[in-house]
């Protein structure tokens, strides 16, 4: 079996790759895009920490194996998906209003 | 078992260039429909991942959600916000600085990684795989619907969504 | 309580003519009559008042010593107990022998010449105010005298300086007059201030100012004359300090050498005055303080045994060197007034003198006598000048041609606004310089001096009683033997001379000088006899002069009130003196001895010294010299101006002098021009350049100035240091914050890749520092972290935000 580690090293990968994607894209869409990567890359994580570090059988009180890392993992599929939704609503009508959808662009909330 | 060692290794290997590899394109590529194609591939590659971590399930629902869903809602934004495409310089200001960041984030990360790996406890290996086989599934769907376990966060994180959709059908609605 | 009682009169002497004095002044001076009636009313119910006193205190042959003094006093200023000699100051009023006789000459004297003013002040304009001066002068005169201690002596002593200012100056428009008033007035307040000092002094010693208690206590007076004065720094004893103090007091009061050059300048007083402040009254006060004082002022000493002290030579010296000296001068004047200027200083020098040899009794006999037969003589020449006066008028009316004497007086009274009065006209010339411009555009009056002898001659024939008066007052002055009173007072002060010279050369001194100015002033007396009222008239005004004036209604008595009073102080003049004849005389003074009448005049004053001064045995040396020197110079003077008509222009004297000294003299020995250049000059120039523009101008206001200057400047160095150092700082502050804000708030640039790149690095950083210090062993953390803080700190130099832009935006 491939150990935890490895996964954990192509999850931070990940994570940091759309981390740089984040912090160096100018359209507002690829930074979108750059922080489903780091959420896939923490689903990774809870899956990988899941499937290393949950039990098979408790073996003092015999209930079955805990799903909850991937129970995280759905939620986070969850809120990705919402967060998706709104952002790209969000950038849809900056795009009605501005007509960029350049992320530098929206700085008027500032000194 | 080390006799499917290599098969691992090696599907681990492939999967993960391609997770990777994609996501750099994903990253560098000028062409902002380019990266979001990339990114369907990253995702994929991410699926298979969780195919190898024994989590099918999740697999499913990572091809179905985002790259069925979440990848198209992403397309039709682009499409929407299509003036800009490919005119434009793809990094801002301040990529280099980001991009140092990032080395440096990952660098501490995997420091840590390995530190942890040093350690009196290494992380343990399990063995769980006749138990889960074939329900998986199905005590996911137990510990989503157990009211003594996820019951609650289900309910919330569906009124979320709801919430999340209502509100994005708002924002991106024509102004009347 | 009772109000004859003589304790009590005394107290009310002094106060008619002050209450005349006030009412004339408050209101009644605007009626002519009502003032005079107030003014002679009050110096009448003093002279009845004095009387009353002076004929009780007849009934007491022992005043003063057994029968003890009249008197009572009231506590103004108390010490404690209030006791003899505790400090404490009373007022009060005494009779004892010596004012007892000053109670019996003063008010007869200031009587008789108020009576005389009547008729010679008739004609003034300031008429009513004349007489409440006059009033207030007799009222501080009676103070004076019935005053029991010195400090109310001295109260009298300076209204009665006051007075004779404005008396001096009654006809203020007349520039010569007010500056004598002036003079006067200066002159005396020198002395008086000295003689303030003394007073002073002796009430810090003696702690009282009571005549009685000082002088009637033994211990008291020899505690005086043996204590060194002022703790022993001089030589002199107490009571020689005091007395020197005393004596310049009189020296000022009583115009000796140095201080008696105002007194001929004050003859530019109406007459009246001069005759009342240098005949009667105020130069007497003088003398009267130092034979008050006279026991403090040879205290230690012991005059009849020859032993002198301090002031008593002082008084000698000065006395007799007056004596001469005015005598002297009284050869060279010229004007009337002048001659009997200068003869009273050098009478009063002779009393002086006598006091200074101890002739106690002497000294207060020539003063009585002095001061008949001297107002008799100044009343006199007031009478001389008047007539003058008319017959200058008359005169020049006649060298015009006018119709009637009267008539022309008219026009002459009519243009001098005295519609009133048409047919007198008699101001003196005084008066007509007084008035301004004469109007008379006739003849010009302004070179034409009433009052120079040489103008005059031939009087005697126009104004009989004046000139026998007049004759009468010379020869008393001079010295007429056995007939008149100055006789037998300047014959008694040159046997007490002769007596103190067998004992001490100072008498013998004194004698030889004194008798030399016997001489001088029975040869000027000639002199002013015979060029005034003998001979021929040497001038027009002389030989129409005339005393008598038309009689009007309204000048019915003047020649009267002008004459009565010369008759009887020429009575008084030739009586006053039979009281002092030494029982020792030959013929007369055995003669008297016979009928009762042995040298009462010299017993009863002498009961006022607790120590009776010796009765002189009679020496026929003194009388000699008495006789001698009369007779000498009444021939001297015959011979050079009775029997040669004098004519105007040449003085006998003048060329018997030579012209050197003739002009040394007349000039007064240039003492006045002394005076003028040494001591006024130098005190005009300190008060016109030195203390106006030397100190107050270069030294006080410069120095202020300065102060001035030195505050501004301190102002505005607190005014730079507060707007740089506290301003820069309190304004800075904020400044510098502002900056720091300003320049901090640019991190918040509104980009949201920005913002997460900030807390990535945060997180990254801490996360680092995390697992150094997890990992690493102490030292390595510590110097990781110090190169940490100076990364962050060269960062944020280097790379920190900077100065925002004009427009937005501003990254790095």
């Amino acid at each position: 079996m491939v150990p935890l580690t490895a996964f954990l090293i192509v999850a931070a990968l990940l994570f940091c790759i759309g981390l740089y994607g984040a912090l160096a894209r100018r359209n507002a869409v690829s930074i979108l895009m750059s922080v489903e990567l780091m959420l896939n890359a923490v689903n990774l994580n809870l899956v990988a920490f899941w499937r290393f570090n949950t039990p098979a059988q408790d073996v003092g009180s015999g209930l079955p194996i805990g799903m909850s890392g991937q129970v995280f993992a759905v939620f986070v599929f969850v809120v990705a998906a919402a967060e998706a939704a709104v952002g790209l609503a969000l950038i849809i009508a900056m795009y009605r209003s501005r007509q960029t959808v350049i992320a530098e662009s929206a700085d008027t909330l500032k000194f | 078992m080390q006799t499917v060692d290599w098969v691992q290794w090696l599907a681990f290997g492939i999967l993960t260039l391609l997770t990777i590899g994609s996501a750099l394109a994903v990253v560098i590529d000028r062409n902002i429909f380019h990266s979001a194609l990339w990114l369907l591939v990253s995702l994929f590659g991410v699926a298979g991942l969780f195919v190898m971590l024994s989590a099918p399930f999740l697999a499913a629902v990572q091809v179905l959600v985002y790259m069925g869903a979440i990848v198209i809602l992403i397309i039709f934004a682009i499409m929407l916000t299509r003036r800009l495409m490919g005119l434009t310089e793809a990094l801002n200001t301040q990529w280099w600085v980001g991009g140092i960041t990032a080395i440096v984030t990952f660098l501490v990360i995997a420091f840590v990684l390995f530190q942890a790996g040093q350690g009196a406890n290494p992380i343990l290996v399990r063995e769980p795989i006749a138990a889960l086989n074939g329900r998986g599934v199905e005590e996911l769907g137990k510990a989503l619907v157990d009211p003594a376990q996820y019951a609650l966060p289900f309910e919330l994180a569906s009124v979320l969504l709801t919430a999340a959709l209502i509100g994005s059908i708002v924002i991106a609605r024509e102004d009347q | 309580m009772n109000w004859f009682d003589v304790n009590n009169l005394l107290w009310l002497i002094p106060i008619p003519p002050l209450l005349a004095f006030a009412a004339i002044i408050l209101g009644a001076g605007r009626n002519k009559t009502l003032s005079h009636v107030l003014a002679i009313g009050g110096i009448i119910i003093s002279l009845l008042f004095a009387w009353l006193v002076v004929a009780r205190g007849l009934a007491f042959p022992h005043l003063g010593h057994a029968d003890g003094v009249f008197g009572s006093s009231i506590t103004w200023l108390s010490n404690g107990t209030n006791g003899v000699g505790s400090g404490a100051l009373r007022m009060g009023v005494f009779l004892d022998p010596l004012n007892h006789v000053m109670l019996f000459m003063v008010p007869l004297a200031c009587f008789l010449i108020f009576i005389y003013s009547l008729g010679y002040m008739a004609h003034d304009p300031r008429n009513t105010r004349f007489f409440a001066y006059l009033s207030l002068f007799a009222s501080a005169m009676l103070t004076l005298v019935v005053a029991d201690n010195l400090l109310l002596l001295f109260v009298g002593w300076e209204v009665m300086g006051l007075c004779s200012y404005l008396l001096i100056g009654f006809w203020f428009e007349k520039e010569s007059a007010y500056k004598a008033a002036i003079k006067a007035f200066m002159t005396t307040r020198v002395a008086d201030v000295i003689f303030m000092i003394g007073i002073a002094y002796l009430w810090a010693t003696t702690g009282t100012l009571n005549f009685r208690e000082i002088m009637f206590n033994a211990t008291t007076m020899q505690s005086l004359g043996s204590t060194p004065a002022l703790g022993g720094i001089f030589g002199p004893t107490a009571a020689g300090v005091i007395g020197i103090c005393i004596v310049v007091g009189t020296i000022g009061k009583s115009a000796q050498f140095p201080l008696h050059i105002w007194l001929p300048d004050a003859m530019e007083g109406p007459t009246p005055v001069s005759a009342m402040i240098h005949a009667a009254t105020m130069v007497s006060a003088g003398i009267y303080l130092i034979i008050r004082m006279y026991p403090v002022l040879s205290a230690g000493g012991n005059p009849a045994e020859g032993i002198f002290t301090g002031p008593m030579v002082l008084m000698a010296v000065v006395g007799a060197f007056t004596a001469l000296f005015a005598a002297s001068i009284a050869f060279t004047m010229n004007d009337i007034k002048k001659v009997l200027a200068y003869s009273t200083i050098s009478q009063l020098g002779f009393m002086m003198a006598a006091l200074g040899i101890g002739a106690y009794t002497a000294a207060f006999f020539h003063l009585i006598t002095h001061a008949f037969f001297k107002a008799l003589l100044f009343l006199g020449s007031g009478s001389v000048i008047h007539a003058m006066e008319h017959g200058e008028h008359l005169a020049h009316d006649a060298a015009h041609g006018h119709d009637t004497g009267h008539e022309a007086v008219a026009l002459a009274s009519a243009e001098h606004g005295e519609a009133s009065h048409p047919a007198e006209h008699g101001h003196a010339q005084e008066a007509h310089d007084a008035h301004g411009a004469h109007q008379d555009t006739v003849v010009a009056h302004s070179d034409f001096d009433p009052q120079d002898m040489r103008n005059m001659g031939g009087l005697f024939r126009k104004m009989p009683v004046t000139t026998w008066t007049f004759v009468i007052g010379g020869a008393s002055l001079a010295g007429l033997p056995l007939i008149t009173a100055g006789f037998w007072s300047k014959d008694e002060i040159f046997a007490e001379a002769w007596a103190a010279g067998t004992k001490n050369p100072l008498g013998l001194v004194v004698l030889i000088i004194l008798a030399l100015a016997a001489f001088c002033t029975a040869l000027y007396t000639m002199r002013q006899l015979c060029m005034v009222f003998a001979g021929e008239p040497r001038s027009e005004a002389a030989r129409y002069a005339q005393h008598y004036e038309p009689r009007t209604r309204a000048n019915r008595n003047v020649s009267a009130q002008m004459t009565a009073p010369l008759i009887v102080l020429a009575f008084f003049a030739i009586v006053a003196g039979f009281g002092g004849i030494n029982s020792g005389f030959w013929g007369l003074g055995a003669a008297l001895k016979g009928i009762g009448i042995d040298a009462p005049f010299g017993h009863w004053v002498g009961q006022s010294l607790l120590a009776e001064p010796e009765h002189i045995a009679f020496n026929i040396g003194p009388v000699i010299i008495s006789f001698g020197v009369f007779i000498l110079g009444f021939l001297l003077g015959l011979e050079l101006y009775f029997r040669r008509p004098v004519i105007a222009e040449s003085d006998p004297i003048a060329e018997f002098m030579g012209p050197t000294w003739y002009r040394l003299i007349s000039n007064k020995y240039y003492i006045e021009e002394a005076y003028k250049r040494y001591l006024v000059r130098p005190l005009t120039w300190v008060s016109e350049v030195l203390t106006p523009q030397l100190i107050d101008r270069g030294i006080i206001d410069r120095f202020l100035n300065f102060l001035a200057y030195a505050a501004t400047q301190i102002g505005n160095f607190i005014r730079a240091f507060n707007t740089t150092i506290i301003d820069g700082v309190s304004d800075g502050i904020p400044e510098a914050i502002g900056d720091i804000a300003r320049s901090a708030r640019q991190i918040q640039n509104g980009r949201i890749q920005r913002y997460l790149l900030y807390s990535l690095i945060a997180a990254v950083f801490i996360g680092a520092n995390v697992i150094l210090v997890a990992l690493a062993s102490g030292d390595l953390v510590r110097a990781v972290w110090v190169i940490e803080a100076l990364a962050v700190i060269l960062l944020l130099i280097f790379f920190g935000p900077g100065r925002p832009a004009p427009t937005s935006g501003g990254a790095d």
